[in-house]
């Protein structure tokens, strides 16, 4: 008996009925992307509700009372710049480069935590001011639809954190790729999430 | 196999008992109702078109084909045939369009929200008619009805005269009811700060079953009301009986009816405040509650901070934890 | 005085000893029976020492054959407690008329209704199909696993932890008391301000992540994981209405999950997604969660179909009739199971457009179904008909289905809706739709495949007698309230004034006593067919004459499935195999690349319980700890990168030589 086992595979003919080696495609990618479209069924429901509710102001504040578009829009470009960085940490990953990688890694986890803060920063103004999302059934739906996103990205940053780590540790491995390609896959996904946010949300609340 | 013709006939025993044993959903009192029966009697009959044999060869071919049959025919291969799939496919086709044909026009006929257009199949109805106009809210756990025109109002009994048409408009305090009178018409839901309407009329003097046919707490089970349909003189006596008994239904009284209570005995009451009615809808029977309707007026740009009168309002609301529903 | 209290409301929120009902006499003596039981079983297991065997072989497994079996053992014991409140549902309303109270207090019968909804759909029939999916569908496809083997058992230990919480709610607090899908402003917090709720949305919340996954997961499998030469159109018949289910899944519950989360986060929070002030809408609950609900019944019935396309072909001998037409109905059904969904509430008053246009959609489902239907009849048209269990089992469904499909396409023509809406009329339709359709088919499903699974057939004298009590006793427990729907009586009541109902569900409760009759007798089938395996042994693993690659295996088939992956030429590839001749490999076997069991997913699982059980009593540190601990669990299992090993070719070698040498015996 051989002990090396692709060996065998060359010297044996398969049989009509059966192949003696066979290993399914990996799925992982597809399982992710499967996982994002269930999210994104998630957020048609969040974005259904803001929707149905939007003009619920209960005698409250509306959208265009409250929404401070220049910091939205600050907000916007950190997001959107974030996603770039992460597109430059990929193309290091492709050529193997593992200090390439954390370094625009590191750059887009800046990015979004500085986004994260922004958001905080206007949640907590709203609270301040008695705008929270007890106030109105709009500003429920606000508080629910945008934090939803928020909390998303923040898992994001803990995901990227984490793949940090691993990537230091273990080096640019499959295993490694297939986890920066199922997070590059989230974090592009939150990005167009936020722009039908701040399209439905933020620019025609003010319009 | 001894029990198919038993399975048969339990899958008929719904047509053979339509017409008594006191089934009132197919025996009723009142037009739209009876048309609603019409509609599942034929709707019946046009799927028996299909049932029918399904189950008759469903039995024939189990029993036909079965392994000791040796005498029938056994094509293991035969697994297609264009013809029987064009059959197959098209014989529900045509059922259903003609289903929903059925269903399109008489949707748009027993709509609750239309008008009356007849008494019933003998006797139209003109445009312009003024039905008599009941409104019902539904509370935990029983049934307020108030006579606009006639200025009265009473708990969990219902009158109303015979061949008149009725138009009910219809809100609930505070969970989602359904308004329910089977001899009548069909069910509609009653939602707090909603108003639904249902146009119905009933056809035969008589005393009849009405309850909440949606699930909404712990009297449930006792959130049922007497309907009588009288003649028109009966329905005078009843609205001076009524008149000359009955309490007063001002704001104070209703936020006592409203605290929850069950097996609620009938009540009358001879004077309804006018605005009553108005306030349960938009939520603001209590005292210091802003209507919703002057609520949703407030449109963009009107913040709570640009109104003051508003703002205070809202904040005595919220602190008092009445948002909180 | 005072920190202790405030340390005790802390560590335990609004969780006290009054939370536990003592003073409820039936609750009392229930718990008792189910320790002793409990502790019977513990003390069982600890006797025959296997808990050594159970943490590794079971618990920990991520072998898709065990946790199939999981699946539908937990399906059983949840199906014991579903079917008691049915029972106790049944013996109050045949009993409370005309002033008499019944037995059960209104608050009691209040939770048992919910309580029963609940259980049946999310911890009865969908771990059902779920088990049986697992079991199945590697397997049919040729290959070795599912695609995410590890995820499937944390799916599984999610599912299991959402059925736990619910348990616990009978004995420390309260379920719910506002039907199987908590309609607000009954669900808020006004309308409901107890745990009730809360339990209902955790548990469900916690099993519903589980189900996400499953379903991803058994996509990701079929696309990818099939048999060389095996395209779509050549997969068997039970695959496609697998992948279609699973598609229905990753579509619809994420709406579940969004729904749930809103109505807690009014409960908790003080939002107004869905309260009566502040500019709330309870309508956009009721069209939420039925976005979700409509497409959830059909993920039950799929699987089922699925199962009598594959026992019809197989027991008349034949090829399935219309494979293709089949395919292309099940992919309708998929489709068209979105746009129906307001046919559950045709009584909001939506407008008559609006209510036409969903009764016309819901109609247009029928046809694709009522295609299916007679494409099992023509397979069993000319054919060879073996009237085993599961055959049995299908012929009842193919009549009591029909019935039950028949009344919903009544129900959905809007003015009979508005007459029949909510009335004994839709219980009955839709129990008969259950029953008949998804509870008949996995009867089916475990007679059929239980063989495969555990190596010997289940006994034939018990499992007839399950087959006619169930039958007879559905009939006898659900026609009754079809007429009583006619008779204008509505659900969810525990009294009625009018005693001439009083006959009518006397009968359905002797019906429901008939149905016991059935559990009782497929507990005893189980039983007699264990002690009697020798006897209904499956040597051969081929027991009915298959037509799929699951039967090319031995039974119980090897953890590795296949020593090598058949290739696929046409559909029933097995019945293929064996007309040209298969013969088995005699040597050459490799070594087989397997992923590793593990712990992660039952202690991740058991960590989302204690969060959920923290939520329901507002005990905030358990939720915290709980919380962190499984975020930072997970952390900790990602830098396990070390997650497989090979099976060596010498014991692969080993246990194909041994099936040879039973064939060679047995053929």
């Amino acid at each position: 008996m051989t002990t090396n086992a692709t060996d065998a595979t060359q010297n044996l003919p398969s049989s009509h009925f059966y192949v003696r080696e066979h290993h399914p495609e990996q799925g992982t990618l597809l399982g992710f992307w499967l996982y994002l479209m269930s999210d994104c069924l998630l957020f048609a429901g969040l974005f259904a509700t803001y929707a149905v509710l939007s003009n619920s102001y209960a005698g409250g504040p509306s959208g265009a009372d409250i929404f401070d578009l220049p910091l939205v829009a600050l907000n916007t470009s950190f997001l959107l710049l974030s996603s770039i960085t992460y597109g430059f940490a990929m193309l290091q990953m492709q050529l193997k480069r593992v200090n390439g990688t954390l370094l625009w890694l590191a750059v887009t986890g800046l990015l979004g935590a500085a986004f994260i803060g922004l958001e905080l920063y206007e949640f907590a103004h709203l609270l301040s001011e008695g705008y929270g999302p007890q106030r109105s059934a709009f500003l429920t739906a606000f508080f629910a639809l945008v934090g939803t996103h928020g909390l998303h990205v923040s898992f994001g940053i803990i995901w990227l954190v984490v793949l940090m780590v691993q990537v230091k540790r273990f080096g640019l491995t499959a295993e490694n790729g297939r986890r920066l390609m199922c997070l590059s896959m989230f974090w592009h996904f939150l990005d167009v999430v936020w722009i039908g946010v701040f399209t439905f949300v933020y620019l025609m609340g003010v319009l | 196999m001894s029990f198919p013709r038993l399975r048969y006939g339990l899958a008929l025993l719904p047509l053979t008992l339509l017409g008594g044993c006191g089934m009132v959903v197919m025996d009723p009192s009142g037009d739209i109702a009876s048309q609603q029966a019409d509609l599942i009697i034929v709707s019946t009959l046009l799927m028996l078109i299909v049932i029918v044999p399904v189950i008759f060869l469903t039995f024939y071919f189990a029993w036909r084909y079965r392994k000791n049959n040796k005498t029938a025919a056994y094509h293991p291969e035969w697994d297609h045939s264009t013809k029987l799939e064009l059959v197959i496919w098209g014989v529900p086709l045509l059922i259903i369009i003609a289903l929903g044909l059925i269903t399109w026009i008489s949707t748009h006929k027993l709509d609750p929200y239309r008008p009356l257009d007849r008494i019933d199949a003998d006797r139209p109805l003109a445009a312009d008619h003024e039905p008599l106009n009941v409104q019902v809210v539904s509370l935990d756990w029983k049934w307020l009805f108030i006579y606009p025109e006639q200025g009265v109002a009473s708990v969990n009994e219902l009158v109303t005269p015979v061949d008149v048409p009725i138009r009910f408009h219809i809100t609930s305090a505070s969970i989602m009811n359904s308004f329910y009178i089977p001899a009548l018409a069909g069910q509609i839901y009653s939602m707090p700060g909603m108003q639904t309407t249902l146009n119905a009329v009933i056809n035969e003097p008589g005393e009849y079953q009405g309850f909440s046919a949606n699930y909404s707490g712990a009297g449930f089970s006792d959130m049922r009301f007497k309907y009588h349909g009288v003649s028109d003189d009966k329905f005078d006596a009843w609205v001076q009986k009524t008149k000359e008994q009955g309490g007063t239904l001002n704001r104070p009284e209703y936020l006592q009816l409203a605290q929850p209570s069950s097996a609620t005995p009938i009540t009358y009451y001879s004077t309804v405040a006018p605005d009553l009615y108005h306030a349960i809808l938009n939520r603001c029977v209590a005292e210091g509650e802003m209507c919703m309707d002057q609520m949703m007026m407030m449109g963009k740009g009107e913040s709570a901070s640009a109104q003051n009168m508003n703002s205070d309002d809202m904040a005595r609301k919220h602190k008092n934890g009445q948002d909180r529903e | 005085m005072q920190d202790e209290t405030d340390l005790t409301s802390l560590i335990f929120g609004r969780l006290s000893l009054e939370s536990i009902p003592y003073h409820e006499p039936i609750l009392v003596v229930t718990f008792i029976i189910a320790a002793l039981a409990g502790l019977g079983v513990l003390g069982f297991i600890t006797y025959k020492q296997f808990w050594g065997t159970l943490w590794r072989d079971w618990i920990t497994s991520i072998d898709h054959k065990k946790i199939g079996i999981m699946y539908i053992i937990l399906a059983f014991i949840m199906l014991l407690r579903g079917f008691s409140d049915a029972l106790m549902m049944r013996a109050q309303q045949a009993m409370a008329f005309a002033g008499s109270e019944g037995f059960l207090p209104p608050e009691h019968y209040d939770q048992l209704f919910t309580v029963h909804g609940v259980i049946m759909i999310f911890f009865v029939a969908m771990p059902m199909i779920v088990g049986i999916m697992n079991f199945v569908v590697p397997l049919q496809l040729g290959t070795r696993d599912v695609a995410f083997p590890f995820l499937n058992n944390f799916s599984f230990w999610m599912t299991a932890a959402g059925a736990g919480l619910t348990m616990v709610s009978l004995f420390v607090g309260e379920f719910g008391k506002t039907g199987w899908l908590a309609f607000p402003p009954l669900s808020g917090i006004q309308g409901s301000p107890g745990v009730g709720v809360d339990y209902y949305i955790w548990s469900l919340q916690i099993a519903g992540v589980g189900t996400l996954l499953s379903g991803i997961n058994f996509m990701v499998t079929i696309i990818k994981n099939r048999a060389p030469g095996m395209t779509l159109m050549k997969m068997p018949i039970f695959t496609w209405t697998a992948l279609c289910t699973n598609i229905l899944i990753v579509a619809a519950f994420p709406i579940l999950t969004v729904v749930l989360a809103m109505l807690s986060m009014d409960r908790m929070l003080g939002t107004h997604f869905f309260t009566n002030d502040m500019g709330g809408n309870m309508m956009m609950y009721v069209n939420l969660i039925w976005i979700w609900g409509h497409p959830e019944v059909y993920i039950l019935i799929l699987p089922a179909f699925g199962v009598f396309s594959e026992v019809v072909a197989t027991f008349s001998g034949k090829r399935l009739f219309g494979y293709t037409s089949m395919v292309y109905a099940t992919i309708v059904i998929t489709v068209l199971s979105y746009l129906v969904w307001l046919h559950h509430f045709f009584t909001m008053g939506a407008g008559a457009s609006v209510n036409a246009f969903f009764g016309i959609t819901t109609m247009i489902i029928s046809i694709p179904t009522g295609a299916k239907l007679f494409n099992w009849l023509f397979t069993m048209y000319r054919g060879r008909i073996r009237f085993e269990l599961p055959m049995m089992w299908t012929v009842s469904f193919m009549v009591t289905f029909t019935i039950g499909g028949m009344t919903g396409v009544l129900l959905a023509v809007p003015p009979a809706d508005f007459v029949l809406h909510n009335s004994l009329f839709l219980v009955a339709h839709f129990h008969n739709v259950i029953i008949g359709g998804v509870l008949f088919g996995m009867f089916a499903a475990i007679n059929y495949w239980f063989p495969k699974a555990f190596g010997y057939k289940l006994d034939d004298y018990w499992g007839k007698w399950s087959f006619w009590l169930w039958t007879i006793g559905f009939y006898a427990a659900f026609m009754p309230l079809y007429v009583l729907g006619l008779m204008g009586v509505t659900r969810r009541m525990n009294h009625f004034d009018d005693s001439s109902l009083q006959i009518w569900f006397v009968i359905a409760a002797i019906g429901a006593l008939l149905i016991l009759g059935g559990i009782v007798a497929s507990i005893i089938q189980f039983v007699v067919s264990y002690r009697r395996r020798d006897e209904l042994r499956d040597h051969t693993g081929d027991i009915w004459n298959g037509r799929t690659l699951e039967w090319s295996t031995s039974s119980p088939p090897p953890q590795y499935n296949f020593a090598f992956t058949p290739v696929v030429y046409d559909n029933d590839s097995w019945t293929d195999m064996k007309k040209h001749g298969y013969e088995r490999p005699r040597d050459g076997f490799l070594p087989i690349h397997m992923p590793k069991n593990t712990a992660a997913g039952f202690v991740l699982a058991m960590l989302s319980a204690a969060c959920g059980f923290g939520l329901v009593w507002h005990m905030w540190p358990l939720v915290g700890v709980s919380f962190v601990a499984l975020v930072v669990g997970f952390i900790i299992h990602t830098f396990n990168y070390n997650r497989d090993y090979h099976i060596p070719a010498e014991d692969v070698t080993r246990i194909e030589n041994e099936r040879s040498q039973q064939l060679d015996r047995y053929a």
